[in-house]
């Protein structure tokens, strides 16, 4: 019985070494963050065209830029945009494309406060600098007048894990706060000056909710989904928001206009009083050449499918469409693609 | 006098013997506890999300219902096929050696090695598989996920090998000796019988741990949303399903992530079962 | 005068060395010496690969920090400036904790299943305790957080300070994740390997060991005690040796409930870190060279560490060989 188990699958595996004919199968890695869209899009994308197959897997954006460069993958996809310093050590040139737009919120866990509070820039920086320590802290009291705050320590929580939230969220802490930006910095791991750290959107959002007293930050899709309570940020209009789509395409609206001619670029802390300060792009990273003939002309008809119909899919899992400028840009950019 | 000495000591020794045997059966009641626990929440909440689609379809986007595992169930397998082949054999005959024939430092070398490759953690194996069997010929693949394993199963394998062959009295050897069997033969013959259940055992609880492993598959073995064919493209694992759709956000991938865990406990008890009926063996060699 | 022809070759001259080779492979407990030898040196061989590998990947970090890479407290991606000292520390500890937790429980419970319980149930309970080490490590972390970590801040973490908060191990906020979260659910990970195995052990050991020791009049736990267990030390030892191992590695169950804070504390409710966790938590998204070598080292540390606790663990063994055991 054993032995013909054995056999059984030896002849399993010989006979399955050949792929269907004709199936272009490409291979991506990156960003967690956008997993869930990417994952409805391959799939409607894959029954429109039922000869791709495109296999994505959120391994992290850094591991999608390192799986690219190695040439293990035929695409990336990334929540901070490459380096100058890593696009040079490319061996191939790399194209950047953004694909949908995505907010970080701060979500509490206050004993005695239920509803939402205002969060100025210089509260959120202080309290992740460890210099803000008490709830009733002045900065944070003058925004929320008429909420009680207890005058307990905050328990501050941050991202274990390197992730693009954490790059968003602190290239956001950059902008507002010069002791951040020479303290710590922007990265998608950094070392953090105070706090706990959970691992994924899941770990900080489960120790907020246990732990009283606590301040974390989290994805708006999750927080959307999982009807988890957060507050409002100040932007640069000095206007009190609260995260929505609406507020994250006025973001990246306003930085259309200058938006470079290789789409790196930051969207925190945008001018324009609708714009919520914690948005961002995350992008497809796609070398610029591109060999297979098969693969080329895949990927280009996924892009430029995904600019125009795979828009409509962003809004019901809580991401943002791209700004209309913004398409028009991505649409001609893809003939670089050689 | 000393008789109230001697009567006092031997009340002394009863009440100890009481005491102490009650609690290691309290020892094993907090373990099964805890077990049963496990195991309970487990059954629950896998239980819940757990339907024949699970079974036989492949996995769907967030927000569409009848989504699967089927690919990451036949992946979970192919996986340990090819860590059993390639890392059983390695492991029961260095256990073979280790006992039967080994020189005193080489042995100690190979004992301390074995040591050591196990406390790797199972991330660092995964880059080590990555480097060698990914990076030169530039994708991923099945073959790279089954030596990331194999190298996991080794050294349980080659620990309990060892143990369980030596716990064989000489007895049995020079039993075996005296009527003209040479070394190879009495060890191929009477000692690897006798001690087949406690190493298989030990290959079981090897399989059992790597079946588990999500770290070390991430960079080799990859992942696919589709079939796998033949042993060089990537290919889906309930594993790495379980860490993708446990960190993200939607409620319906919670419950497919506890369901696929129950189901790989599942695949760990039927192979269990099965060899150990298949072998018909209870147990190591027993005195008792 | 040599007639029969299995008296040795003392009259013949000695073979020349190819020939000599040939000729033992004629004899098959050294063709059987020589295939399990090759086996063996298989596992020398992928581990020195391993370590090869390690050391190449390592080169930038090891040529920027060395030796202060030990006892460096910082962990810094965006200024470039690594240190491992942290991470040593929550490592130690963790591992510390879940033995001192597992060891006793797991050896009580493998007593309790191979001298005292009926046959059956004992094989029962033992194939089940088999499953559990087959529970992904994720499963773990999940259960950790759900479970374990409102345990510990609500009830585990307040008795503990109540009756031992003088201390400075128990000192200090307790948040629910920390040391002592981490050991535990590492301690329940482990547990199987030391009961299965040395459930195992106990029960080969000779019938007439507890007979001589019980016809000596020693009650039931002093022959389990002074005479089964020691008999079956080195089994027992060995799936120490696993537990301990797993306990040094493992990633995924130790950073959903540590805290993952690169920081040195005295306390057990303190938030911590492991080399293994921080691999695990940063490696697929370091982006920059100087950053992976870093991880890479850190890796190296870790087989530093393992190769240094196998090598006391041992002295350990054999400082203990005196006094009655199975002969090796």
């Amino acid at each position: 019985m054993k032995k013909t188990i054995l056999v059984a699958m030896l002849v399993l595996g010989l006979v399955a070494t050949t792929g269907a004919d004709g199936t272009v199968l490409l291979n991506a890695a990156g960003a967690t963050f956008p997993y869930p869209i990417y994952s409805k899009w391959f799939d409607v994308y894959h029954s429109a065209h039922s000869n791709v197959q495109i296999n994505y897997q959120s391994i992290g954006s850094g591991g999608g830029i390192r799986q690219l460069q190695a040439g293990t993958v035929d695409f990336g996809a990334s929540d901070g945009p490459m380096t100058d310093e890593q696009l040079s050590q490319s061996k191939v040139k790399i194209l950047h494309f953004p694909t949908v737009l995505g907010a970080v919120v701060p979500t509490y866990n206050i004993p005695g406060v239920s509803g939402e509070l205002n969060f100025t820039q210089q509260a959120i920086a202080g309290i992740y600098l460890g210099k803000i320590t008490k709830w009733n802290d002045p900065e944070i009291v003058k925004a929320n007048s008429g909420v009680k705050l207890p005058n307990d320590d905050i328990v501050v929580v941050h991202r274990s894990d390197g992730s693009g939230t954490s790059y968003i969220f602190t290239d956001f802490l950059s902008k507002v706060s010069p002791e951040w930006k020479s303290k710590v910095g922007t990265n998608t791991s950094v070392n953090w000056p105070v706090g706990l750290g959970g691992k994924g959107n899941e770990g900080v959002t489960g120790l907020v909710k246990q732990t009283p007293d606590a301040i974390g930050y989290i994805e708006l899709i999750y927080a959307v989904q999982n009807n988890i309570p957060f507050g409002k940020v100040q932007n640069a209009a000095g206007k009190f928001l609260k995260a929505d789509l609406a507020g994250v395409t006025a973001a990246a609206a306003g930085a259309a206009k200058d938006m470079p001619a290789d789409f790196r670029v930051s969207i925190t802390n945008a001018p324009g009083a609708t714009a919520y300060p914690i948005s961002s792009f995350t992008w497809l990273l796609i070398p610029a050449q591109i060999p297979d003939a098969n693969k080329r002309a895949a990927i280009k008809d996924f892009l430029a499918w995904m600019l125009k119909d795979g828009q409509n899919y962003n809004e019901a899992l809580s991401y943002a469409k791209l700004p209309a400028p913004v398409v028009a840009k991505e649409q001609k950019a893809i003939a670089l693609i050689q | 006098m000393s008789q109230m000495v001697e009567d006092m000591r031997l009340r002394w020794r009863k009440a100890l013997n009481i005491v102490m045997l009650t609690l290691t059966g309290v020892a094993a009641f907090a373990v099964v506890a805890v077990l049963f626990l496990i195991l309970g929440y487990l059954i629950y909440n896998g239980g819940k999300s757990l339907n024949w689609d699970f079974f036989t379809k492949l996995p769907k986007p967030v927000g569409e219902t009848g989504g699967g595992m089927a690919n990451a169930i036949v992946g979970s397998l192919k996986l340990l096929f090819l860590a059993a082949i390639i890392g059983l054999p390695i492991g029961l005959m260095t256990g073979v050696y280790l006992a039967e024939f080994g020189g005193k430092t080489f042995s100690f070398i190979t004992r301390y090695t074995t040591d050591l490759l196990n406390g790797v953690p199972s991330i660092v194996i995964g880059i080590f598989a990555y480097a060698l069997v990914v990076l030169p010929v530039k994708h991923f693949s099945t073959l790279a996920g089954g030596v990331a394993l194999a190298i996991m199963v080794i050294p349980i394998t080659v620990r309990s090998t060892e143990e369980f062959l030596r716990a064989i009295p000489g007895s049995m050897r020079e039993g075996a000796m005296a009527l003209g069997a040479s070394k190879w033969r009495t060890i191929a013959t009477v000692i690897l019988p006798a001690a087949s259940g406690g190493i298989m055992t030990g290959m079981l609880l090897s399989l059992a741990r790597v079946a588990g492993e999500t770290a070390p598959l991430l960079f080799t073995a990859f992942s696919n949303r589709y079939w796998s064919n033949g042993w060089q493209q990537p290919i889906a694992s309930l594993p790495v399903m379980i860490y993708t759709y446990a960190i993200a956000p939607y409620d319906d991938w919670h419950r497919q992530a506890w369901a696929a865990g129950l189901v790989l406990l599942g695949l760990v008890l039927v192979a269990n079962l099965g060899c150990r009926l298949i072998l018909n063996r209870r147990g190591a060699y027993r005195s008792v | 005068m040599a007639t029969s022809a299995t008296t040795m070759d003392n009259a013949a001259p000695p073979e020349s060395g190819l020939r000599a080779f040939v000729h033992k492979l004629r004899n098959g407990d050294e063709v059987a010496h020589i295939i399990t030898l090759i086996f063996a040196a298989t596992i020398l061989l992928i581990t020195s690969l391993l370590v090869y590998e390690l050391w190449i990947n390592s080169s930038l970090s090891r040529s920027k920090f060395g030796l202060m890479f030990f006892f460096t407290r910082v962990w810094d991606p965006v200024s470039g400036d690594f240190g491992a000292l942290p991470f040593i520390y929550g490592t130690l500890v963790t591992a510390v904790v879940s033995l001192a937790i597992a060891v006793p429980l797991g050896l009580a419970a493998a007593i309790f299943l191979a001298e005292l319980a009926p046959r059956r149930l004992s094989d029962a309970i033992a194939f089940l305790i088999d499953l559990l080490a087959a529970v992904p490590s994720v499963i773990y972390g999940l259960l950790g957080i759900f479970i374990v970590v409102p345990l510990m801040r609500t009830t585990i973490g307040p008795l503990l300070k109540h009756t031992l908060g003088f201390l400075p191990l128990f000192s200090g906020p307790n948040y629910g994740v920390g040391f002592l979260t981490a050991g535990i659910v590492l301690a329940i990970m482990v547990v199987p390997f030391i009961i299965s195995v040395s459930r195992e052990v106990l029960l080969t050991v000779p019938r007439e060991q507890r007979e001589a020791a019980q016809g000596l009049g020693a009650t039931r736990w002093e022959s389990t005690w002074q005479v089964v267990v020691p008999w079956a030390r080195t089994g027992i030892m060995g799936s120490v040796f696993l537990a301990l191992a797993r306990a040094l590695g493992e990633t995924m169950a130790v950073t959903m409930v540590i805290g993952n804070d690169p920081k040195i504390a005295t306390s057990l409710f303190a938030p911590g870190y492991t080399i293994a966790a921080v691999i695990a938590n940063e490696f697929t998204e370091a982006t920059g060279n100087l950053y992976l070598n870093a991880l890479i080292e850190l890796g190296l540390v870790l087989f530093l560490m393992t190769f240094i606790l196998n090598g006391l663990a041992r002295l350990l063994i054999v400082a203990t060989e005196r006094g009655g055991g199975r002969p090796a």
